[in-house]
């Protein structure tokens, strides 16, 4: 009976993040249009643009192959599942052993390899443009990433998402420098994975800055709305990641009961919410950098990530 | 109680290898001297945070002398000198930051490593500071090898001076008359190297270092 009532709950965490990722989307959107003193759409739309491209025909290039129409669904699936082990309002779940932080980059990662794979695929130039740029990032993001969650990973004693939100909960973690490095570090990752604006521009269709736009030029009705959801959904993972590791108050501890839920749902919105219009206008303030400077912007992010490791091995060893 | 003491002055020396290693990042002259404005403001801190729990009032001295010289004399007046001789807009061409940082991280690595080896005996306070005292000296150092301009030379040589007074006030040693004495000569070796500046410019016309070797006949 209790397993069936915490496949429930797991259940209910899967279908959360896929169910609120297009709304976070849609907020900021439209916080980004508020800002620019536009009305903008509401914060639904994105839930209708996915229905009307899951109705639309697919239009696919002659020379597609199984694996262009298949990386959708792939990309789609990973990063789901990576965004379902993150502890959005409880800690403690049944699949939480599984939620290690390296898996989740793991996760991520071949996401964004056969995404890169199926921009190359059809041999447009801007594919393949599109790929190679978003090589060159993640090639100086995921180290960062990984580094900022050592450094995560050492404080708490552990890669295991639930245990480390777990503990940073507790009031032993002290003063961290590291900490603050780790998050700065894992902002930055943060906002040249989901293509936001200081590194790639999600609205643009100008050649010469597109990177992730420029790889799913060539798709069409369900697989672009797959795409779209998975783009949606990671941004909400991240969010909820920088959420359950920074500001983990309000998350239902292991031994609370079903009773504390609502309330922790709750709190989970409202981080959601936070991040979302502080993520709208962090990116109405700040201009677009060049293609050729991202590699500056990624690599303070690497460096924070190290430093924080660094100085957490001083303390350490004293 | 005590953990958040250490914390907090852990929190302080990281950030001032942080600050260091934003000077480094930093390619424009008049940010470069505000970064620098913001090391000592940050040295100051942590010097007034050692003064507070190892009960030495004189460290409060110190920690004033960083604030009023090094947060707001010298980053004013090297702020005027640039913009007197017209370069404050000027982008200087860093050596691939990218490269300068890894051999930064390299540096910080190394004197970690060095330094843990080499004070096992002594508390756990003084260790630390040392540690990271020795990683912004050869930060310090290392800004004044990839750097060309003469200006960032002297930033990078000024907070290699930080580096040695958070030495000196973890390891609860140097006398205020030896503190004041160090101010007063960097003070002066500051007005030294300003009135070097001009002379350098006006003889080459610029103040990058590269016109000095080629006279000497070193760049052939």
């Amino acid at each position: 009976m209790e397993l069936i009532a915490n496949l429930l709950v797991q259940g209910a965490q899967m279908a959360l993040v896929v169910a609120l990722a297009p709304a976070l989307m849609g907020l900021v959107r439209k916080v980004k249009a508020r800002m620019l003193r536009r009305r903008g759409a509401s914060i639904f739309q994105p839930y209708r643009d996915i229905l009307r491209l899951m109705r639309k025909e697919v239009v696919l290039a002659e020379n597609a192959s199984w694996l262009f129409r298949v990386v959708p669904y792939m990309v789609f699936a990973a990063t789901w599942v990576a965004a379902a082990l993150v502890p959005t309002f409880a800690v403690g779940l049944q699949f939480n052993w599984t939620a290690d932080l390296i898996a989740i980059v793991a996760l991520l990662g071949s996401a964004r390899f056969f995404l890169a794979l199926a921009g190359m695929d059809v041999g447009t130039a801007f594919g393949g443009i599109g790929a190679s740029r978003e090589m060159m990032i993640a090639s100086m993001a995921e180290p960062a990433m990984l580094l900022a969650v050592f450094s995560v990973s050492l404080v708490a004693g552990s890669t295991q998402l639930s245990t480390v939100a777990a503990y940073m909960a507790t009031e032993d973690v002290g003063l961290r420098v590291s900490l603050g490095l780790a998050l700065v570090a894992l902002v930055i990752v943060a906002l040249a994975e989901n293509a936001r604006i200081p590194v790639d521009n999600p609205t643009t269709h100008l050649e010469l800055t597109m990177v992730h736009e420029a790889m799913v030029l060539e798709y069409s009705g369900r697989h672009l709305a797959m795409i779209e959801i998975a783009a949606a959904l990671k941004l909400l993972l991240y969010i909820s990641l920088i959420g359950c590791i920074f500001v983990p108050w309000g998350i239902a501890g292991e031994a609370a009961g079903v009773m504390s839920y609502p309330l922790a749902l709750g709190f989970y919105l409202g981080k959601l919410a936070v991040g979302g219009v502080a993520l709208g206008v962090f990116e109405v303030s700040i201009a677009k950098m060049r293609v050729f400077r991202v590699p500056d912007f990624l690599g303070a992010a690497l460096m924070l990530g190290l430093l924080g490791t660094l100085l957490l091995f001083v303390s350490r060893s004293l | 109680m005590d953990r958040m003491v250490f914390d907090i002055a852990h929190l302080l020396a990281g950030g001032l290898v942080l600050v260091s290693f934003m000077m480094i990042y930093q390619e424009r002259l008049g940010a470069l001297i505000r970064v620098f404005a913001m090391h000592a403001v940050v040295l100051s801190l942590s010097v007034s945070w050692q003064a507070w729990t190892q009960d030495a009032p004189h460290l409060y001295v110190t920690a004033a002398i960083a604030l009023v010289f090094k947060a707001v004399v010298i980053p004013g007046a090297l702020l005027r000198i640039i913009r007197r001789m017209g370069i404050h807009r000027e982008v200087e061409t860093v050596v691939g930051s990218g490269l300068t940082m890894l051999a930064g991280m390299g540096l910080v690595a190394m004197s970690i490593v060095l330094m843990l080896r080499l004070t096992e005996t002594v508390d756990a306070f003084a260790r630390e500071d040392l540690a990271f005292a020795l990683s912004v000296v050869l930060l310090g150092l290392l800004m004044m090898v990839t750097r060309r301009n003469a200006v960032s030379q002297v930033v990078g040589f000024m907070s290699m001076e930080n580096g040695l007074i958070l030495a000196a006030t973890g390891a609860k040693g140097m006398p205020l008359v030896v503190e004041i004495s160090v101010a007063f000569s960097v003070l002066i070796a500051f007005i030294v190297i300003g009135v070097f500046l001009f002379r350098i410019r006006e003889r080459f016309d610029t103040i990058d270092l590269g016109a000095l070797e080629e006279y000497r006949g070193e760049n052939q």
